[in-house]
């Protein structure tokens, strides 16, 4: 299975937020690649409201089974998300309780006027009822079990890889 | 070689004990959680939902408003159930054997316990005799150990002082007599800082603490130079049952941290205090409240330390 280029996607995905976004849109990235997708996001469509960070390891559903992930890191949002229009960007969406996660983080800091989501890829098997507004492309991956996750490499450079999942014999 | 009774086949951290024989990486491992809950408490929503429908228990057989306060607020950021029990008061006083109560409580279906004993051990006892998805929390035990009183002092310094490895950290006070002290050592030099020194009268430190790896001063002075953090002991009246010190004045006049001593250590050195404070006998006023006390933000961390061990411990059933 061939992965797509990140970038190319990345392209796709920001001319289609475009014409949606307004200056003030918040833009909040879920670590870690949800926060290198929009760290770039950022830059491209020129937004002016400070870029967010969340990490969902204190939100997670399966923490009863797995436990607490290593190097949880820091969220921070600096801007009042209260009334503001907020888009989570993530780099996989998968079965969706990332997003759902994320969703329960982002209202423990206030009530936004309105949350979009953003995915570079959209690889399917959603497992509860969410879905993304803007999706730079999707993979059919069918039964494939392992995890298509972001890497960032030294020079900024952008790669889609498969993983086994965190956990797995 | 016999296994470390805190951490599971997997290496993972069941019960935290002591600081004593616990790897470097998850001393890291709670640092850097701690560091995340950290962001946490400064939100409007103090509250995350890792422990919801779960019990901790406080209990305390020792009397200690604070530190069962911290776990307490630890534990319910971390939206658990808290149930504090001063067992000093109750059964014990009727007769009922440690193990016997401890049973009682885990019977109430407890998924974590959080032990203060006047018995070194005491802790060790009851996690060996509860089911292997009860977690215990040594909240301080004897002389022996008061492990998360040593995390939080060791995340406040990586806080204001980032790198471990080019320290000098002196340690100050009853060294015979504290728990605090034992915790801070192991975690000092487990984490790489290169010369810890304590500091005290003859009779109020260990003849074996050198096993440790410490440098022992007897003169306040010269263990203060040049030193980066000084960590003061609280002077442990309740615990001094005879006649090691003179006064508590003379102890002041050799021992205490004023304005003038602290000039020997480097001129951004902290100053720490596990507290409570004898303000006037191990510490000047205008120390605690000065420029370089770091005594409160301890406080604070303190609780984010708390939230990382139990959300840890509490992971993964």
């Amino acid at each position: 299975m061939r992965l797509p280029d990140p970038e190319a996607l990345l392209a796709r995905l920001a001319d289609s937020m475009r014409p949606e976004v307004a200056s003030d849109t918040g833009l909040i990235g879920i670590h870690t690649g949800g926060v290198w997708v929009a760290e770039r996001l950022h830059d491209m469509l020129g937004l002016e409201t400070p870029l967010g960070t969340i990490d969902v390891a204190f939100y997670r559903d399966d923490y009863g089974q797995r436990g607490l992930k290593p190097e949880v890191q820091p969220s921070a949002i600096p801007f009042d998300v209260s009334g503001h229009d907020v888009i989570i960007v993530d780099d996989v969406l998968y079965t969706g309780r990332t997003v759902r996660a994320a969703l329960n983080v982002l209202f423990d800091y206030g009530r936004p006027g309105r949350v979009r989501l953003a995915a570079l890829v959209d690889r399917g098997g959603r497992q509860l009822p969410i879905c993304a507004q803007f999706v730079g492309g999707a993979v059919d991956l069918g039964e494939e079990r392992r995890v298509v996750s972001l890497a960032r490499a030294d020079d900024g450079t952008l790669a889609l890889a498969m993983k086994e999942p965190r956990g797995a014999a | 070689m016999q296994r470390n009774p805190q951490l599971g086949e997997d290496g993972q951290l069941r019960h935290l004990l002591s600081i004593d024989g616990l790897p470097r990486d998850v001393l890291v491992n709670i640092l850097d959680t701690a560091r995340s809950f950290v962001s946490v408490t400064e939100r409007e929503v103090k509250k995350v939902p890792l422990l919801r429908g779960k019990s901790v228990f406080n209990v305390f057989f020792e009397p200690s408003t604070r530190t069962r306060t911290t776990f307490e607020i630890a534990a319910k950021r971390l939206s658990a159930d808290v149930i504090n029990l001063n067992v000093a008061t109750s059964s014990q006083t009727k007769g009922e054997s440690l193990l016997d109560t401890v049973a009682n409580l885990a019977a109430m279906q407890a998924d974590m316990f959080v032990v203060r004993h006047a018995s070194s051990g005491a802790p060790y006892l009851i996690a060996r005799h509860l089911s292997q998805d009860i977690h215990v929390i040594n909240a301080g035990d004897g002389r022996h150990a008061h492990p998360t009183q040593g995390l939080l002092d060791v995340y406040t310094i990586r806080h204001f002082k980032e790198d471990f490895t080019k320290l000098t950290v002196a340690i100050v006070g009853d060294l015979m007599h504290s728990r605090v002290a034992r915790s801070e050592i192991h975690a000092l030099t487990t984490l790489g800082v290169p010369e810890v020194r304590v500091i005290g009268p003859k009779t109020l430190i260990p003849p074996d603490v050198q096993k440790l790896g410490v440098h022992v001063h007897h003169d306040m002075a010269r263990g203060l130079r040049g030193a980066d953090v000084v960590m003061m002991l609280r002077l442990q009246n309740e615990r001094m049952n005879g006649a090691l010190l003179p006064s508590a004045q003379e102890y002041f006049k050799t021992y205490g941290l004023t304005p003038e001593r602290l000039l020997l250590a480097k001129p951004d050195a902290i100053v720490m205090h596990p507290g409570p404070m004898n303000r006037g006998v191990e510490i000047d006023s205008a120390v605690a409240d000065g420029r370089q006390s770091v005594i409160l933000p301890q406080v604070t961390f303190g609780i984010a330390v708390r939230m990382a061990v139990m959300a840890i411990l509490a992971g993964g059933g």
